[in-house]
């Protein structure tokens, strides 16, 4: 039996669950320092002054720096577009004079433990000269509002547009109907139950400075903390512990990660930042706050003829890292018209830049929004032309694949259709629409919601190289080798932080080589251990690093195959539970530790032509639109008047991620995925006062749903498999996320039919419901 | 200026005497970064993921909103303390089982919160077991393996002493 295929429990479940972690804030070395940041406390303005001694005569406090005593370079992120496309601006690792947003770093404050940084921080004296901030998208755009970057006219970083069909207006002009959705999303923060945190050190012994961090992104740090602090990137090692969670916000390099290590390099000493939960939801990186002004045109049978969409991303104060501002606007106009077969389609996609902590990709990044707001735009012409909700659906869903889509994205195979029918059928045969009449009847607000969507996964240096990336991520390594136990280490450039890897990689190598889990070991998270990677983020790993741990332990199947052959004196040999056999004479075999044996400490009877030891490397990318997961949600809502509240009596999931490499783990991405999609529906914001100040500082104003407000969710798989992945997965990590919002959306929608009202931004405050069911009580 | 005291407290069933700390130290930071109990995690220092949940005399209690003096005297309990002799016990196994954590963050919380628990009430519904999980936060799971690992632990133990329900 297969290991692919199988909930295989998990390897790293032992040592986290017996306080065994090792987590950054676990790190401890002699003689290491704290840090913590002097933050802006204005949105907007200059800074005139910063007077550090009051703090360095506070005891235990070792050292104070400001950007003009570190002296690095500024940390840039840029697009290969036109200045009329892309304004690349710098994010300075500390701020100099201007800062742009309450929680910039200004200055860094370390001391020999974690009580007197604090006490520290408290006698920084800093002095300002406020200007006007920017808080909102109308903000910005408004003609004549102050600028948050010089070189960024009208405080826009990014001004695409895209497709324009031919003949498009003419569409619209002679359309049946014309159906309008505006909607907007509130600014989230990905909540790692971890925050973030680095522990730099220099190394006088192999003159590298090793900084231990929780990023998704190894080697991009490396990349940066070389580029900024002027090493070379051999004198920098990355290395990651484990990680307690991530879901994009790790997934770019943190300026505080540079400052750490510009710190330990200037004191050699070791230097560790833990950041605070305030700092965690004010000042680390946010993301999702969009509006969308959308058209649809439809003929009189609910067929889409064009979509006409102008979609605008509040990015808040600077480009991350590698992604730039660019990330939200270039996914939701390149992947708007999702699993409809949309004939014509116009976008505008914009970035702007406001006084706020700047935006991170987080989980789903713009699809949990153009999902929303295809599925709003559905539900709208359902209910305008009087057709059934799902029934419109089914009229529009892509049935054929390959199917070349207007936005120029090559969808594979999904069972899109199979998915919406199936979650459909789900929610009818246990009798919800019944129960919905009945409560209808008795004047409760009972409703049902669907979603139905495709996500890209895997995307390759194809799919990264048409959003016109300066860095274009896209391949993944892997090596492998087999130590003289016969067992293997695996070493891949993705890096797990909570998608268990450690497991799944596992599972694709065991089949390949005959061998049990316990005797593969994956290594990831280390930048002196392979080459080059780009890390775990946009459900790549499965796919892409999968793909190449594959090859790579087919690689090294080769050429124990080989070897086996010439020792066995034969041609024809198999693979066999840690053999290498005879087939024609299954006694005749070796033990791969024989095997290891000899390709180590017996080189002289290998083959001339063979290298000694056991070690295979592979690559893996893709060239073409990478490959769609799909899913379709179905949720039930009931209101409750008195409260506002939205309770879920019923959520069902049918999803396809092609083979599913760890149904377990895959039904836990999709668990924890949906969790954070109800969470942004219906409970988080980010939200700031007039001056810009955040509002929600601790998890009591910043409002992480618990176990009362997340329902339990069934799970139903379909399988499509992808084609070109090696084990046939397909990303399955960020689907959750992508299809709750809509879900969630339209299932309010559908319960406050009797009202008339509708809802089309997010999230859905209990104020609102309780609003719209007060006006029509 | 911050007093320093001199404490002992008793962690796991060893007693650590002679612990200088200032009065302003919490619980979970000596545990962590004195005693080397890395296991009890914080997620927010100010009370609300319980990712700091150790027991203290049986009871779940966050150690991020007591001061380390405070717990003198009292019997505290980690998520070291829960395997013996190498082995997992029945809470961590189930937990694995479920699938009840992703990156592990949250779980020595959820442990020790469950483990306090069960012992006063083994009996629990599993509405009552949803209930006591929204005492914590968990951004990997959604929660329903979480109160799945505890309800199968709370039916085995249930059936070990001789209750079938
Ligand atoms: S760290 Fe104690 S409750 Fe969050
Ligand atoms: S498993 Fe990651 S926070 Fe719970």
């Amino acid at each position: 039996m297969s290991w692919v295929g199988r909930s295989a429990a998990r390897r790293e479940d032992p040592r986290l669950l017996t306080g065994n972690g090792r987590f950054v804030d676990d790190i401890r070395l002699p003689r290491m320092l704290h840090a913590q940041f002097v933050r802006s406390t204005i949105a907007h303005g200059t800074v005139t002054g910063v007077d550090l001694s009051g703090t360095l005569a506070v005891p235990g406090v070792v050292a104070a720096f400001t950007a003009g005593d570190l002296a690095v370079d500024d940390i840039t992120a840029v697009l290969d577009r036109p200045l009329s496309e892309f304004v690349p601006t710098a994010m300075p690792v500390l701020a100099r004079d201007r800062v742009r947003f309450v929680g910039e770093p200004i200055a860094i404050v370390l001391a020999e433990d974690p009580y007197s940084v604090e006490d520290g921080l408290e006698a920084v004296r800093v002095t300002y000269e406020a200007g006007m901030p920017v808080l909102s998208e109308e903000q910005a755009l408004a003609p004549g509002a102050p600028l948050v970057h010089a070189a960024a006219a009208g405080n826009t970083l990014v001004d695409v547009s895209m497709f324009a069909t031919e003949g498009i207006d003419d569409i619209f002009a002679a359309a049946h109907r014309v159906v309008y959705v505006r909607s907007r999303t509130g600014r989230q923060n990905a909540v790692p139950l971890e925050t973030r945190g680095a522990v730099a050190s220099w190394d006088p012994r192999a003159e590298q400075l090793l900084v231990q961090t929780c990023t998704q992104v190894p080697h991009q740090v490396r990349t940066v903390l070389a580029e900024c602090l002027g090493l070379g990137e051999r004198a920098v090692r990355v290395v990651v512990p484990d990680m307690g969670g991530g879901f994009g916000q790790k997934c770019v390099v943190g300026r505080e990660e540079i400052a750490v290590g510009a710190a330990a390099l200037r004191l050699r000493r070791p230097v560790k930042w833990i950041e605070d939960r305030r700092d965690a939801l004010t000042a680390s990186f946010l993301a999702r706050e969009q509006r969308y002004d959308v058209r649809a045109a439809f003929d009189a049978g609910g067929r889409i003829l064009a979509l006409d969409a102008d979609v605008v991303c509040d990015m808040g104060a600077y480009s991350c890292y590698p992604f730039t501002a660019g990330i939200e606007p270039l996914m939701a106009s390149a992947e708007l018209p999702g699993v409809y077969r949309v004939p014509a389609y116009r976008v505008r996609g914009r970035a702007v830049t406001t006084n706020k902590a700047p935006s991170a990709p987080y989980r789903g990044v713009s699809r949990p929004q153009i999902v929303m707001v295809m599925e709003r735009v559905f539900e709208r012409a359902a209910r305008e032309l009087g057709l059934d909700p799902v029934e419109i659906r089914r009229r529009n869903l892509i049935t054929e694949f390959p199917y070349a889509g207007i936005n120029d994205v090559t969808y594979d195979p999904g069972s899109y259709l199979e998915s919406l029918n199936l979650c459909e059928q789900m929610i009818r045969e246990e009798g919800w629409y019944e129960r919905q009449e009945q409560a209808a009847a008795e004047g409760r607000f009972l409703g049902i919601g669907y979603s139905c969507f495709s996500e890209r996964t895997g995307y390759g240096s194809g799919a990264f190289a048409k959003r016109k990336m300066a860095v274009v991520p896209g391949f993944d390594l892997a090596e492998i080798t087999m130590d003289l136990t016969g067992g293997v280490t695996v070493t891949t450039g993705t890096m797990s932080h909570g998608q268990s890897h450690e497991t799944t990689l596992a599972q694709i190598v065991a089949d390949r080589l005959g061998l049990d889990l316990a005797q593969i070991k994956i290594h990831q998270g280390d930048t002196d251990r392979i080459t080059y990677g780009f890390g775990t983020f946009a459900s790549r790993s499965a796919t892409i690093g999968g793909s190449a741990v594959a090859r790579a332990a087919t690689k090294l199947a080769d050429r124990l195959l080989r070897l086996g052959a010439y020792l066995l004196e034969t041609d024809d040999v198999e693979l066999h539970d840690g053999h290498v056999r005879r087939r024609d004479d299954h006694g005749r075999a070796l033990r791969y530790r024989d095997l290891a044996g000899i390709a180590y400490l017996k080189a002289n009877l290998l083959p001339k032509d063979a290298e000694p030891g056991l070690t295979a490397s592979a690559s893996f990318d893709v060239h073409g639109d990478g490959t769609f997961s799909n899913a379709a949600h179905g949720a039930v809502v009931e209101l409750h008047p008195g409260t506002g509240r939205v309770e879920f009596l019923r959520y069902v999931c049918v999803e396809d991620c092609g083979v599913a490499i760890n149904p377990q783990v895959v039904e836990g991405q999709c668990r924890g995925g949906i969790a954070q999609g109800i969470a942004g529906a219906l409970f988080e914001e980010v939200t700031y006062d007039a001056q810009g100040e955040p509002s929600c500082a601790s998890f009591i104003d910043y409002k992480v749903p618990t176990a009362n407000e997340i329902p339990d969710i069934e799970i139903r798989h379909l399988e499509t498999p992808c084609a070109f992945t090696e084990s046939g997965a397909k990303g399955a990590g960020e689907g959750g996320t992508i299809g709750a919002p809509a879900a969630v959306l339209n299932a309010v929608n559908d319960a406050l039919r009797p009202t008339g009202v509708e809802l089309d931004d997010t999230p859905i405050r209990p104020e609102t419901v309780q609003r719209a069911i007060g006006a029509n009580a | 200026m911050t007093e320093k005291l001199l404490i002992s407290l008793t962690v796991n069933g060893e007693r650590h005497d002679d612990l200088v700390v200032e009065s302003r130290h919490t619980l979970v930071d000596v545990l962590r970064h004195r005693l080397g109990l890395t296991g009890t995690h914080a997620g927010c220092e100010h009370g609300v993921c319980g990712a700091c949940t150790v027991l203290l005399d049986g009871a779940p209690a966050r150690a991020c909103l007591i001061f380390a003096a405070q717990a003198e005297g009292q019997e505290i309990r980690t998520v070291e303390s829960l395997a013996g002799g190498g082995e997992m016990n029945d809470l961590q196994r189930a937990f694995s089982a479920h699938h009840a954590l992703q990156c592990g963050f949250c779980t020595p919380g959820f442990l020790m919160l469950a483990e306090g628990f069960l012992t006063e009430r083994p009996d629990a519904t599993r509405a009552e077991i949803r209930e006591l999980v929204s005492a914590s936060l968990c951004r990997c799971t959604g929660y329903q393996t979480i109160v799945d690992a505890i309800e199968d632990c709370a039916r085995g133990r249930r059936r070990e002493v001789g209750e079938v329900r």
